[in-house]
């Protein structure tokens, strides 16, 4: 065959072929892992969090490939971002930068969402100093 | 980068000798076989030969018992519905395997949904169904049975020579789904005491767009489709000459080279199992070993701490054509039936992965395979939280289990407190 035929659009392809941020976080400030009920997949999210900002994010993934792409992109649209920027972060924000998911797989980026608030959760119990407020109320406040 | 098609069972390349045959029935031998004229007469008689070697190809008796769908599919729905119409005073009680292709149970539940019962007979954990509870499952009322000669999904040989005898003591009619088998393995409807035998020639180098459904002379059945007169009336429409002349010269080369062919594909399938098996760790083959009980293109794997999905476009990037089960896969999310029938853990039917063998597969392919499985694995197990979950002992192996940790299932439960949707 001379062409060659993709499942996936090449942005998701790309981040499935070579994820950025796959790995741990060794003595994270903030883990969060969590699992679809409906097809099995599960997604893991570490964070290093420095001076409010989350200064870096690496995720490991049990999943299909776009689920594999949707933590990929996750993980690069947080660096940089406040916790509270952070807190209001949307799956279709995954779903934009990839350049679109089949309508199958927008769950994907729902539980790169879900790991991503997780690890946050996780952060905030290790910080009662924050917990005056629930990490949502925070998230209106800013 | 080396081509590798592993994926024999949903499809084989046309041979040039039967897109040779075909070619004249496009062109210059166009006529409708339902004509009277030279056009249609001409090609009616080409039918009649398609018919014969396909009636060659199973042990019919006579090509008469042959009729043409369009594919297995429709060869499926015509098998059983057709038969519960045509016996509805007689009963509305159908018994199928647990692990029938979805185009037999699809069809059933089409029929429950109109009043006919089913009873699903379980299969052990290699597939193999349980021919006391299929004996059991028949009643006064039972107007059909249905029994694959091979699995679609895990390639398990069913016994049914002996589901036929079952079937004949009680006068109820069986029928045999050969889509998984036909080509690879011989098949005689007499020996399998078969009311109905479906098969399409696209499994074994033929074209894609025509089925066969043989059916024996005492089993009565009504068409589905309506309109003219095509097939002795039990399926209107105007037959595809081109793929049914050329579905019946693959079938007349399959008769010819099946086991040849069979001694080829068994030998790499034994040495792909073998390559893979000992090149990676906790991956399990499911259905029975190589074997009698097994055809011998299939290898139906579970890979563990890794999802299907990735497995496979990792495979299909590297130039390996391969099929997976997993619910990553499928467009309803959910693993395939027969993984669940067979009772395997949820856990390794997301890690799903199907390898087809062919006639023209080769020994370097095979190596070629497993040394690029075995770096995909490694490579999807290093993105893996349960691989490295499993090494920290959290969490246990299915195909191995040490001792340390909770269950897969447990822990995917423990993380799945909120519902993804």
């Amino acid at each position: 065959m001379s062409d060659t035929y993709t499942l996936y659009n090449p942005t998701v392809m790309e981040h499935f072929m070579n994820p950025r941020n796959m790995g741990d976080i060794k003595d994270a400030d903030g883990v969060g892992e969590v699992g679809a009920a409906a097809c099995g997949d599960i997604m893991k999210i570490s964070l290093r969090i420095k001076d409010g900002k989350i200064a870096d994010a690496r995720f490991k993934t049990f999943g299909c490939g776009s689920a594999i792409a949707s933590s990929s992109m996750a993980t690069e649209l947080i660096k940089g971002r406040t916790i509270d920027e952070a807190m209001n972060f949307t799956n279709q924000e995954v779903v934009d930068a990839l350049g679109g998911l089949p309508p199958v797989k927008i769950h994907c980026s729902v539980l790169a969402e879900e790991a991503l608030k997780a690890a946050l959760e996780d952060y905030v119990k290790k910080h009662p100093e924050l917990a005056g407020k629930k990490p949502a109320e925070q998230a209106v406040a800013a | 980068m080396r081509n590798v098609y592993l994926d024999h069972q949903s499809s084989t390349p046309v041979l040039p000798e039967v897109f040779d045959v075909m070619k004249p029935y496009f062109t210059e031998a166009f006529g409708n076989p339902s004509s009277l004229h030279q056009y249609g007469l001409r090609v009616r008689d080409a039918l009649k030969k398609a018919r014969q070697q396909m009636a060659a190809l199973i042990h019919a008796e006579s090509e008469e018992e042959i009729f043409f769908t369009s594919d297995g599919t429709e060869s499926a729905n015509l098998a059983i519905k057709g038969v519960a119409y045509a016996n509805e005073r007689k009963g509305k009680h159908l018994v199928v395997s647990a692990t029938e292709h979805p185009s037999v149970i699809q069809s059933v539940e089409f029929l429950e949904k109109q009043g006919w019962t089913c009873t699903r007979v379980p299969v052990n954990p290699e597939g193999i169904v349980d021919l006391e509870a299929l004996r059991a499952a028949i009643t006064p009322q039972t107007v059909l049975v249905a029994l694959h000669h091979v699995n679609h999904d895990i390639g398990t040989i069913q016994p049914v020579v002996e589901a036929g005898k079952i079937c004949a003591a009680l006068a109820v009619p069986l029928y045999v789904d050969c889509e998984a088998s036909a080509g690879w393995l011989p098949i005689d409807v007499k020996e399998f005491g078969a009311a109905l035998v479906s098969f399409s020639p696209h499994r074994f180098y033929g074209p894609k767009g025509v089925g066969v459904l043989y059916r024996n002379r005492k089993a009565r059945i009504v068409s589905i489709l309506h309109g003219g007169v095509q097939e002795g009336g039990r399926r209107a429409g105007t037959e595809n000459v081109p793929a049914i002349v050329g579905g019946g010269e693959a079938a007349e080369i399959a008769l010819r080279e099946q086991p040849a062919r069979a001694e080829h594909t068994g030998r790499l399938q034994r040495r792909l199992w073998e390559g893979l098996r000992t090149q990676i760790p906790y991956i399990k083959l499911n259905g029975p070993e190589p074997g009698p009980t097994r055809v011998p293109t299939n290898l139906n794997l579970s890979t563990e701490f890794i999802e299907g999905e990735g497995q496979l476009l990792l495979c299909d990037l590297n130039g390996i054509a391969v099929a997976s089960g997993s619910s990553c896969v499928s467009k309803s999310l959910k693993i395939s039936h027969v993984l669940g029938a067979i009772g395997l853990d949820h856990a390794l039917a997301q890690g799903n992965i199907i390898m087809t063998l062919g006639k023209d597969n080769t020994d370097e392919d095979v190596d070629y395979t497993v040394e690029t499985f075995a770096k995909i694995v490694t490579k999807l197990r290093g993105m893996s939280p349960m691989w490295d979950e499993f090494q920290k002992g959290v969490i246990d192996s299915v195909i191995a289990p040490t001792g340390r940790g909770k269950s897969f299932s447990q822990h995917a439960a423990e993380v799945s407190g909120k519902a993804a949707h």
